[in-house]
Formats: C-alpha cells, structure tokens, sequence
C-alpha cells in the first residue's frame, strides 16, 4: 500500500511540476506563434524586431560578461553576492577616470577628470571620446578597469568576506549586501550622484532588412569584439591552464581539493580576482555602449545578472553567458508585447523565477564545472 | 564586619546582574538612554520643551514601524528561517490597496485617480488581506527553494511590485466596473478624510489636545501626531504579543524545528511546507499593515517610498537585535533607528551648532588636493557636506561589521526551550548534577534542551 500512496505522490508531484511546465511552454508557443504569423502578415515590422534582437544581443552580451564573475564566485565560494553590481560600476568610474586623463589631458585639470568629471565640468563629447576618435584612451580605460576593479575587489574579499568566509552562505550573503550599500555610498561620495554623458557620436552601418534599418554603431562592435574575447579567455583559461583545473576542482569539491593539494586560498584570490576584473570590464563596456554613467547603475543591473546566471546554472560560465544573452534578448522582445519599456526588468525578473520553478538547477544542468 | 559587607556588596551585584540578564531590563535601559540623549541633544539644540517633546514623538513614530515590520520578519527568518528580502513589496501592497480602496469615487482637485470610497477599516483590512494574498502567491512556488534562490525570487517580487507601481500601465485601470489607479510614477495623493480621525473625532480627545498644550505648549496639530505615535506603539505592542504567543505556540514550537533542521520536523510527521505557507502569509500581512500604518496619514505616496533600501533597513534593525528575538527585534529598531537612522543628521546638526564649518569644496577632488599639502581643513569640510551620503555608508559597515563580530545580535541567543513543560524552574537538586543520559545535545544552541 505504502509503495502505492508514494507512487501517487510522486506522480502528484511530477505533475504540478509538468502542469508549470506545460502551461509556460503553450505560453511560449503561443507567443512565437504570434510572432511568426504578426511578421509575415506585416503586423510587426521585420526591422524593429531585428532591432530588438540585437539590443537584446548587446546588452545580454554585458550581462553575461558580468555574470561570469557572479557565477564563478557563487559556486566556488557558495555565496550569492549582492554586491556584485557595485563592483560593476566601481569598475566603470575607474576606467573612465583614465579614459578622460588620457583623452583630455591638458584640456582640465586632473582632479576633475579622474573623477569623471562630477560636476560637469568636462562632457564625453567635448573630449571627443569613442573608440573611432581616441582609441588609446578607450583601450587603456578598459584596461584599468578590468586591473584596477580585480586589485580592488581582492581587497574587499579581505577586509570584508574572508574573516566569515566559514560561517555559511546565508551570512556571507547578508554581509555582501552590507559591502554592496557601503561600496555604492562610497562612490557617490567619492564620484558625486549626478548622471552624465561619457561619449561622443560614433560612425555607424546601417543594414537594410525589408522593411528599415538596423544600425550597428562603432561602440556596439567595440561591444561585440571586447564581450567575446574576454569569454573565449576565460573559457581558455578554464579548461586549459592548470589554475583553471584547480578552480574546477574546488567548485566540484572543496574539501577534496584541498586534501589533494590545491592552493585553495590562492584559488579563491584568483577567482575574485578574474570575477572582480571581469564585472569591471563590463561596466567599462556598458558605459561605452549607453554612453552615460552614473553611480547605480550596477546595482540596477545585479537581479538582471542573477537572472542570467540563475536561468544559465550557477557554476556554468557557459550558462552565466547564455543566461545573459536569454535575459537580454528576452527583455528586448517584451516590447513587441508591452510596448513603452516599462516592462522590460519585469519579464527579466518574471523569467528568472520561471526557471526558479521550473528547473531550480538552471538550464545547464547545475553541473558545476565552471 | 568587612567580609560581611563585600559578601553583601558580590550580593547585591549577582542580583544586579540577574537583573541585567532579563531582555526586559535591557530594552528599559536602551529606550530611557535613548530618549535621555535625544532630549540632551533637543537642549543643546535650543530646542523649546515642544520641539523636544516632537523630536521624541518621532523617533517613537519610527521606532514603532521599523519595530513592527522587524517583529514580522523576526517570525519569518528569526524563527521559521525564512530569508525574505522583498519585505517593501509586501509593505507597498499593503499601502496601495488600502489606499486604492480609501480613496472616494469621485477624484477632485489635485487628486487624479477615483478609488472605490470603502470607508477605512474596511480599507485596512483588505490591505492586508491584499499583503497576505501577495505572500501566498509568493510561497507556494517558492518555498520548495533553497533559501538563497529563495531569497532572489522575494526581492525580484519586490522589483515586480515597485516597477508595477512605478508602470504607466496600471496609472488608472477598472476592476468590474469600478475605477482604480496607482497613479504610476506621480503616486497617490490622500484625498480621504484623515484615517485617524475615528480617535481624533473622539469626545476625551479633545481634552487630550488640551493636555498637551498644557503640558508641552502642543497645538492640535502636534497633539494629533503624538496621539498617532501612541496609537502606533500600541500596535506594536500588539504585534509583539501576537508573535510572541505564536513563537511560544505548539505552531511556533514546529516553525523553530523548521529553523533548525527542517529534514528531522518532516520526518516527526510535520508537514513543513504547510506551516511554512501559513507563517509567510501570517508575516506578509502584518508587513502590509505596518506599510498601511506607516504612511496612510500623508499626504500621499510614489513608489520610491519601497526601494530596496526599506528591506535593508529592516534587516539592519533585525540583525542588530538579533534574529529569533522578539525582545530583540524592539531594541534593535530602537537602536537602528537612534544610531544609525536618525542620529547622523542630530551628530551634523550638532557639530554645525558649536563650529562654523565653512563652504565646503564642491567635489571630492578639491577635498583631497589640500591633504597633500597638509591642510584637511577642506576634506572635513566636504565630509561635513556629504554627511548624509555617509550615513548610508556607515549603515552597511554596521552591517558588515555585526557579521563579522555578533552574527546573533544582541538578543539572539536563541536558547528557547522547545518543552511545553517549564525545565528551568526545577530545583537544582532534583535535576542532579551530573550529566544528562540523552547525550551532549544540547551544545547545538537550539531546541534541544
């Protein structure tokens, strides 16, 4: 009898979950339906949705990029950490104090342009910045903030995560959100809150699709180029270098890495090391590609870059970037629905815990090999 | 004759000290030393008795809410461990409903959106209501999660619920014919009748008007809000008493297995996840109606009243309390909101009080040049100026710092017995020195003695 009731619950069980399930996918049938039916009849405009879709592409594309590090971080050191996005935008103001010390030298003084100019003294545009006008300042901003953002969060791992590194996720978690309030304070005190504009206009090609234009700017190829590159290293670095090997190793399992030998201290330095410097080459590119920074950015940013790394499996940095580039584009494609961008995040969110429901494990499989 | 009088004196000290071990006695001499330095502060301040008498009201105001809302979030993560982050969500749910149902029909003037003209208690109830619904459609799905995920999911619903708010879509919408609106981004003004005016309306209220204009030179005015803040602190006290009598129920005595090993409560035959759903709904409805108390007397409400930045507020006043401490969770509003809240803008105003500061130089940079050359005169200037921005900075260092040195709070110890039966209260010879048969259980700091 017992082997009967469990079987039924179990096929109780399977079932609500297949209901969710079934639901989401007739859900999403219905839409693609609706899109391939509003497309050949001409309700959607072929262009605009191809406009999505690469909007989508670019801004699932630093998502992911920042997601790498959050991911890393979450399955090595077992801790959600929410002050992620403050690392994101710590990364961009370093960069761009060197971009406009490098494009603006002799043009203000050196106070103001390290700081990003935080009274407006100076504007991306009367510097003339854009990869096609200074492209030594832009590459050198880059630089810096992916150095200066790994040197930096390696410092805050010291001072404010390692002293409860064994005390569980839970409280690792609550102290990062700590880190996260201090860290976005900080840089209003130090960079000032008001917003403003880091760029100037950048050349463009247009591509005719039927029915208009899809613009591909100079800031959206520096986008594509830097986003992939950095992946391709990363991948590199993972599967080939031996300290790749270790951290594999550690997210599997830390205890038997360490009993096998692995540095697994100069492996934790390393992870937020490669997390911190890739969060801060993401908000170097985001700030490039939107052309403005200001100092929450990054937070903002952070539950869509859980989203990704969530919907992707933590631990996968191959899930962190897919997840990414689903979020993105799936932001984007909401608008074809719910014109006026003011639904964008919730479908992220809305995304996010579907898959939360659906595959708790994310869509790789949770297999946690980096 | 000496010995006598240290034995007296070690005496007098032992009960002292048992004394100071009741949360009670700590939370009496926390509030007296804080509401004794504020009014210290108001006097050095040149505050008249009215302005003191008001600096305390509101920071009573405070205490009370962020009190309330700590207790509510007590029960879910203190003692069912619960990791909800997404308590503004449940706060602005609370709000707006009762709110959209307040308001009349017909809107006027600068208010532009109808609600549907319920009278206030009605109002207030379906908020709640409204905050507990939220809650069940939160945790029905969610709680099969670990508690991180479980963590993501509640503050991605707080984001929903505030871009929701914030959405033109949802500005003016008809729900079976009658019209409703949040307002979007512009909010909601209060264009009903002030919701205390059930007391104030009273006969004896007006003799308490004049008490206060007595006592302290109030105005009606003052005399309302002091009556508001008193009605507040009887709700938390409420509050206090209903989640006390839940933590101390056989109900409370499953949520804390929950906490401590929810496997072990499955397998006593406990269906976990139902007690769960029960006590996150029980939670999110009193967040609701603290966010109903908070804010329904003002003028009117925009969705940035729920950033995230309540949430944290909340946690901050929980952890320095100390999670699964009711008594805790009191003191911990106390002090979260004296210290860290409202006390930087009394430290700024004090310091502008006894020196003039100066203009301070307007961006970081001109603030750090002269230290270079020796001269931080302009550096504290601009420290002084962005004061405020530090305070928010010293919140989370606050919080960062707890961690590291008292993750339990002040009040955490967490040592409730989970025996319906008194144990401490036996004498010590019947229980015996020696130890126990069952075994060193009880070195886990949970349930289990």
């Amino acid at each position: 009898m017992s082997t009967v009731d469990e079987a039924v619950n179990r096929g109780r069980n399977l079932s609500s979950e297949q209901f969710l399930l079934l639901v989401v996918g007739i859900g999403a049938v219905a839409l693609l339906g609706d899109l391939i039916l509003g497309l050949a009849s001409g309700t959607y405009s072929i262009s605009r949705v191809a406009r999505y879709v690469t909007e989508g592409i670019l801004y699932g594309l630093i998502i992911g990029l920042a997601g790498i590090g959050l991911s890393m971080t979450y399955s090595i050191l077992n801790f959600a950490n929410f002050a992620h996005g403050d690392y994101v935008t710590t990364g961009a103001f370093f960069g761009w104090g060197v971009t406009y010390l490098v494009a603006g030298w002799g043009v203000a003084s050196v106070g103001p342009l390290v700081l990003v100019a935080p009274q407006r003294e100076v504007s991306g545009a009367q510097l003339d910045v854009a990869i096609t006008a200074t492209p030594i300042a832009v590459l050198a901003g880059l630089l810096v903030a992916g150095v200066a953002t790994a040197l930096f969060v390696l410092l805050i791992d010291r001072l404010a995560f390692k002293p409860v590194r064994g005390s569980g996720g839970i409280p690792l978690l609550i102290t990062s959100v700590g880190v996260a309030f201090a860290l976005r304070y900080v840089l209003v005190f130090v960079y000032s809150s008001s917003t403003r504009g880091t760029t100037a206009s950048v050349p463009s090609v247009d591509f005719l699709l039927v029915d208009g234009y899809v613009s591909i700017g100079a800031h959206d190829a520096t986008l594509i180029v830097a986003a992939v590159a950095l992946m391709l290293g990363v991948h590199f670095l993972l599967q080939r270098t031996k300290l790749g090997k270790a951290m594999r190793a550690m997210s599997d399992n830390r205890d038997l890495a360490l009993v096998t030998g692995i540095p697994t201290e100069r492996v934790i330095r390393w992870t937020w090391m490669i997390g911190g410097g890739l969060a801060g080459t993401a908000g170097y590119l985001m700030v490039l590609w939107t052309g403005t920074i200001d100092w929450q950015f990054g937070w903002l940013l952070l539950l869509l870059i859980f989203a990704a790394v969530i919907l992707g499996g933590i631990g996968s940095i191959y899930g962190a970037i897919f997840g990414g580039l689903v979020i993105g584009v799936g932001m984007h494609m909401s608008m074809i629905w719910l014109p006026g961008g003011d639904f964008t995040t919730i479908t992220a969110f809305l995304l996010m815990i579907l898959v939360l429901l659906i595959r708790p494990s994310g869509l790789f499989g949770g297999k946690t090999t980096a | 004759m000496s010995a006598n009088t240290t034995a007296n004196a070690t005496d007098e000290r032992t009960r002292l000290e048992a004394l100071w071990e009741r949360d009670a006695v700590k939370i009496f001499v926390a509030f007296a030393a804080i509401y004794l330095v504020y009014a210290a502060i108001g006097l050095a301040l040149g505050y008249s008795l009215d302005g003191i008498v008001n600096t305390l009201r509101r920071m009573t105001y405070l205490i009370a809410v962020y009190g309330m809302v700590t207790l509510a979030l007590n029960l879910h993560w203190g003692y069912t461990g619960l990791f909800n982050i997404g308590v503004a969500g449940f706060m602005a749910i609370g709000l707006y409903v009762t709110m959209m149902l307040a308001k009349p029909v017909d809107p006027t003037g600068a208010a532009q959106y109808p609600g549907l003209g319920l009278p206030m208690p009605i109002a207030i109830a379906g908020g709640v209501v409204a905050a507990g619904l939220a809650g069940l459609v939160v945790a029905i799905p969610a709680l099969r999660l670990r508690a991180d995920y479980f963590a993501i999911t509640t503050i991605a619903f707080a984001e929903i619920v505030r871009l929701g708010l914030t959405s033109g879509m949802a500005q003016q919408f008809s729900v079976f014919g009658a019209e409703l609106g949040t307002g979007g981004g512009r909010g909601l003004t209060r264009n009903y009748g002030d919701p205390m005016n059930v007391i104030f309306e009273l006969e004896a209220f007006s003799s308490f008007v004049d008490l206060t204009n007595a006592l302290f030179g109030f105005g009606p005015t003052q005399a309302r809000a002091l009556a508001y803040s008193i009605v507040l602190v009887l709700v938390l006290i409420g509050f206090y008493w209903l989640i006390q009598r839940t933590s101390r129920s056989p109900f409370g005595r499953v949520l804390k297995a929950i906490r401590e090993d929810e496997e072990a409560a499955q397998s006593l035959g406990k269906n976990t996840n139902r007690f769960k759903i029960k006590v996150f709904v029980l939670g999110c409805a009193l967040m609701g109606l603290a966010g109903i108390l908070w804010r329904f007397r003002r003028t009117g409400v925009t969705p940035t009243a729920f950033r995230p930045h309540v949430t944290f507020y909340i946690w901050i006043a929980l952890i320095i309390g100390g999670a699964g401490s009711n008594t805790g969770s009191v003191l911990g509003s106390g002090l979260f909101v004296a210290v860290l809240f409202e006390g930087p803008r009394y430290v700024r105003r004090l310091i502008e009080e006894v020196v003039t500061v100066g203009d301070a130089p307007n961006t970081f940079a001109g603030a750090v040049g002269p230290l270079l050359s020796a001269n931080p005169a302009p550096f504290l200037r601009y420290t002084f100026e962005e004061f405020l921005t530090l305070q928010f900075v010293l919140m989370g260092v606050a919080l960062v710092l707890l961690m590291h040195r008292r993750p339990d709070g002040l009040l955490g110890h967490r040592e409730e017995t989970a025996a319906a039966i008194p144990l401490a209260d036996r004498p010590v010879a019947e229980t015996g020195a020696g130890p126990r048969p069952g075994g060193t259980d009880s070195d886990r700091g949970g349930d289990s003695q």
